[in-house]
């Protein structure tokens, strides 16, 4: 089955979520080899990690054989840790240590090898069954940014996967149209990858002392940014 | 999904004559481009939509999004989180209240804080409110799209005290920015609720008063009923959401359905509209109902408000543990929600902004093939988008 299935170690503690861990192990029996990382959060959701080969063919079964016939997004993630930090020039106010640039790329729920991950989530809205919905993510390789368009299968992908495009670089194969959709045409570069700059910070970075001014001792009644409530 | 109507069935087969025609369109370069906006009434800001016509049939369109891309994911990325819901008012700026709501779910979520219960009900009060100030615009804005301007009067008339009601509570008419991790900046003021109930009473009687100027008149059915039907497979893969799917006839409606924790929609009594036709009359009515619905919602809640704090206990400097959450919510567009990515630090490491317009929107290429010039229009006007929320 599945090698990185990182349930196992909240298990103790955390309440089961056993309607979640059936449909985890029905898709993963579905799916095979193809499945090599998941993640159930009781309450909360299920992730499934596929292979980059097996992306067009894990949507298309979550959308035919389980009726998740609801799109509801795709996206990308880019795992590096930024090199400009949170641009801000005043790391000593917070006393929490600015990000390490050089620190190796962690990836988040149900695992991940490479820098670029794409992910989409997927719906079943059919009643009186329960609501259920799935994150389906691929990792990319840093040297090949591609992966199949699942556009035949989903036709609201397509502004999905070319907004992804744009801002990540990660062409999908078999798009009816991969062009801009928010940038103008001859932007160079991809905004929401780590290393692109945000211009208007490095300019003039954020004095992020105003953020963590030390509080009052007695919290102000009512004062939402402090532990103020029920005390 | 269901047994297509008689309706339906005529949709699908002028788009399928006017794909056989984009072809021929395209070889002779015969035919006429016509370019609508980015400056254009009925695009409610800066949205560009091209349709190449054949006499007054248009068989092919595109729509040109991003004149207005303020970059929201990335800059959310530099933010700490309490920063962040001040960015994300902007997004619907007619129901800004409710785009907070999911993105301070997810924090909570990955916090595992609950906001007590009394901040749940006034949370959803202002959610239900910012549901109403975003709807009374689109059934003011309705009758303008077809050449009745006196709705608009009525629309902006009313929603004044909707948004007087709103900056009571939050001391902001367009942008609250109030919800907090954990609860609530503050409580209600006193007398609030009596005067809100009587601002419902007036919005239902605007109501009213929509159905008899609009939805009985025979050029306004005329002008909807049968124009633009999508049916509901259509409207599931492009990710449709809100009272545009339910008016395909698909009864999901996150309020209900999503298993959401921090709101309180599961203690009151209400009712999801849907619509069988899937046309833009049917979407129409839907918020409608829904506008009138909201008003049910808030009165119930401002009878039953549990007293006690208004915030459960949150550190002082936030910081959110590792880890990944999803919340969405069923805003005035249709569904909303974060995908939040934390690596426990003040500021969340990725965001990704599912919004509702963007996909919404999204069908506008398929629904305008085989339609006429003058349906373009009404049909914009249906699906109901504002800008900011397709641009982000």
């Amino acid at each position: 089955m599945a090698e990185a299935t990182d349930t196992a170690a909240e298990e103790a503690q955390a309440p089961r979520d056993e309607e979640r861990e059936a449909l985890l192990a029905e898709m993963t029996e579905a799916l095979g080899d193809a499945v090599v990382g998941s993640h159930v959060a009781p309450g909360r959701g299920l992730w499934l990690r596929v292979t980059r080969d097996a992306w067009y063919d894990a949507v298309e079964t979550v959308k035919l054989r389980f009726g998740f016939t609801f799109f509801d997004f795709l996206s990308g993630i880019d795992w590096m840790p930024s090199p400009w930090g949170r641009y801000e020039d005043a790391a000593v106010d917070t006393g929490i240590p600015r990000p390490d640039p050089d620190a190796p790329i962690e990836t988040g729920v149900a695992g991940g090898d490479t820098r670029f991950q794409v992910f989409c989530r997927l719906a079943d809205v059919r009643r009186p069954a329960p609501h259920r919905n799935v994150v389906l993510k691929a990792d990319l390789p840093d040297d090949d940014l591609r992966i199949r368009s699942i556009v035949p299968l989903f036709a609201g992908a397509n502004w999905h996967e070319r907004e992804c495009w744009e801002m990540f670089g990660i062409t999908f194969d078999g798009h009816p149209g991969l062009r801009h959709l928010y940038l103008p045409s001859e932007f160079e570069g991809h905004p929401l990858r780590k290393d692109f700059p945000l211009l208007a910070r490095l300019v003039k970075p954020w004095p992020g002392i105003v953020d963590v001014e030390p509080m009052p001792d007695e919290a102000a009644p009512g004062d939402g940014d402090t532990a103020g409530g029920d005390a | 999904m269901t047994a297509l109507t008689e309706r339906q069935q005529l949709a699908y087969v002028d788009a399928q004559a006017a794909d056989a025609r984009v072809n021929v369109e395209l070889e002779t370069d015969e035919g006429m481009i016509l370019n609508l906006g980015p400056q254009h009434p009925a695009t409610h800001g800066t949205l560009r939509v091209t349709a190449k016509l054949d006499g007054e049939q248009v068989v092919w369109a595109d729509v040109v999004p991003g004149y207005m891309h303020r970059g929201y994911e990335k800059l959310t990325e530099v933010r700490t989180y309490p920063q962040v819901t001040t960015l994300i008012n902007r997004i619907d700026w007619l129901g800004s209240f409710a785009n907070e709501v999911p993105f301070i779910l997810a924090a909570e979520q990955l916090m595992e804080i609950e906001a007590p219960p009394r901040a749940r009900c006034i949370r959803t009060i202002l959610f239900e409110m910012a549901r109403i100030a975003n709807l009374v615009i689109f059934l003011g804005d309705l009758g303008v799209q077809l050449g009745a301007v006196t709705p608009t009067f009525y629309a902006f008339r009313d929603r004044e005290h909707v948004l007087d009601q709103i900056e009571a509570v939050t001391g902001g008419r367009f942008h609250p920015n109030f919800d907090r991790i954990g609860g609530l900046k503050d409580d209600l003021p006193k007398g609030w609720i009596a005067d809100t109930k009587a601002v419902m009473a007036r919005i239902r009687s605007f109501c009213d008063e929509m159905e008899d100027l609009l939805f009985g008149n025979e050029i306004f059915e005329a002008r909807t009923r049968g124009v633009g039907v999508i049916p509901a497979e259509v409207a599931l893969a492009y990710g449709l959401s809100g009272a545009n799917l339910r008016a395909s006839g698909v009864d999901w409606d996150l309020r209900r359905d999503g298993g959401i924790s921090g709101l309180a929609h599961d203690e009151v009594d209400w009712k999801v509209w849907t619509h069988p036709d899937g046309d833009s009359f049917a979407r129409c009515w839907v918020r409608l109902q829904e506008t009138r619905e909201a008003t049910h919602i808030v009165d119930q809640l401002c009878d039953g408000l549990p007293s006690g704090p208004i915030m459960a206990k949150v550190p002082r400097v936030i910081k959110v543990p590792p880890g990944e959450a999803y919340v969405e919510t069923e805003n005035p567009l249709g569904a909303m929600g974060y995908y939040l990515v934390s690596k426990g630090d003040l500021g969340p490491f990725r965001v990704k902004i599912r919004s509702a317009s963007f996909s919404n929107i999204s069908v506008v290429p398929w629904v305008l093939k085989g339609v006429y010039v003058p349906d373009i229009i009404t049909i914009l006007a249906s699906l109901y988008f504002i800008l900011g929320d397709i641009d982000r």
